[in-house]
């Protein structure tokens, strides 16, 4: 149990997904100009990363391992990741219309998130069992959702600020993440 | 210069429509593994191979790929490759391979790949979408050397692995670094700009690659629907 509160911790504050692993940066700077659309956003990378971290697992453990081709299993993943994100987007719609209507827009976005693919290599290349796995994709998530959320929140004040014509958009956002990213670090010593 | 020629293609590439500071993709391993100028070039030239030989092979097989499954067909093609080019730098650069590490696999998400593939060589001819891989990657190869050396420089107060400074800015190697001067060059180039009177507009995806494989997303999954 220790083990694994060890891992989740690590995996959502300590080796934050963003801002210490690089992985989702796009959404990170695509998707973070208003909360509500960053929160949106992470709520949907939660629930097809919990989902393909059991999917992720299975192929590996029941084909890709008996059949000797584990080599393929950046091809097999990201196929695998992108099937499931469609999928999951036409059970939603049909089973649940109200949360569809809230992640929907969302979804199609996360085939193209290097967070999801990471994470599911990540978790192989460390050999996770599957409850493990699940645990460790579930924090990664949240942790991804921690600093697209914070990140947004700067913005909005963002908006209001009057700064240098040259140093608007892209650049003080960057720079906003580099200190966010700092202030992170100060995490190392927690676990 | 005459258009969709082989120079035409090159220059495209690493100046006019550069992948990393004009254009704002691939922005993951941009960051993550521009430590030192040599990570940045390995990973640069990594891209390019994938990024030429994918978009030569689309090319050739444009007119055979359905519209409704092209994304699919494009991932196939480009994983394929990495997983390639993954064997080759196991086998031959060992070293490169460690230090870049899950970011090779991770190729196969890079947003300049699948970008190029859906807006160029999935329109044009094989030579062209070849020259087309090869700019683009020259580019990003660029954008990420400069990133390394800079970073390698201020970070660790060495270039090319030679020390020539006691007492580095440590923060500049660690994760915080890249941001800030990632943000710092953009600035830069932004200042530029507006001094030879361009206003600094935001080109395509505005730093949201994902803007770009949006569209062809909705396009796939509205006629999956039907």
């Amino acid at each position: 149990m220790s083990e694994l509160i060890k891992i989740g911790i690590g995996a959502a504050i300590v080796n934050n997904v963003i801002l210490s692993q690089f992985l989702g940066i796009c959404p990170f700077l695509g998707v973070s100009k208003k909360i509500k659309t960053a929160a949106g956003m992470s709520a949907a990378v939660l629930f097809v990363m919990a989902i393909s971290a059991v999917v992720t697992n299975l192929i590996y453990v029941f084909i890709l391992e008996p059949a000797d081709l584990t080599y393929l299993n950046t091809i097999a993943f990201i196929l695998v990741i992108a099937a499931l994100v469609q999928f999951v987007e036409m059970v939603l719609k049909k089973l649940m219309p109200a949360l569809y209507k809230s992640l929907g827009v969302y979804l199609p976005l996360i085939t193209t998130n290097c967070a999801v693919l990471g994470t599911a290599l990540n978790c192989v290349q460390n050999d996770y069992s599957m409850g493990t796995g699940i645990v460790y994709s579930i924090c990664t998530a949240v942790g991804f959702g921690i600093a697209i959320i914070i990140m947004a929140g700067i913005r909005e004040k963002i908006e209001y600020n009057n700064i240098l014509p040259s140093v608007k958009g892209m650049p003080i956002v960057l720079i906003s993440a580099g200190l966010m990213s700092m202030a992170f670090m100060g995490f190392a010593g927690v676990i | 210069m005459k258009e969709n020629s082989i120079t035409e293609r090159l220059y495209n590439g690493i100046i006019k429509e550069n992948p990393t500071f004009v254009m704002m993709l691939g922005m993951c391993p941009t960051l993550a593994v521009t430590t030192s100028c040599i990570n940045g070039i390995g990973m640069g030239l990594t891209t390019t191979v994938v990024l030429a030989l994918s978009n030569l092979i689309i090319s050739l097989l444009r007119k055979f790929i359905p519209d409704g499954v092209r994304v699919p067909a494009f991932i196939v093609v480009v994983a394929s490759f990495v997983t390639l080019v993954q064997f080759m730098l196991e086998a031959y650069l060992p070293s490169l391979n460690e230090s870049l590490g899950i970011y090779i696999p991770l190729i196969v998400v890079n947003c300049i790949i699948l970008g190029r593939a859906e807006s160029y060589a999935s329109k044009n001819p094989p030579v062209a979408s070849l020259f087309d891989g090869i700019g683009m990657g020259l580019g990003f190869t660029m954008a990420l050397a400069i990133l390394g050396a800079v970073r390698e420089i201020i970070g660790s107060g060495a270039i090319f692995g030679v020390q020539f400074w006691d007492s580095p800015i440590g923060i500049f190697a660690l994760p915080p670094g890249a941001f800030i001067v990632l943000g710092g060059l953009v600035i830069i180039q932004n200042k530029m700009k507006l001094r030879s009177g361009k206003a600094s507009e935001e080109k395509s995806c505005n730093g949201n690659c994902q803007n770009c494989m949006e569209k062809c997303e909705e396009i796939n999954i509205s006629e999956g629907g039907k």
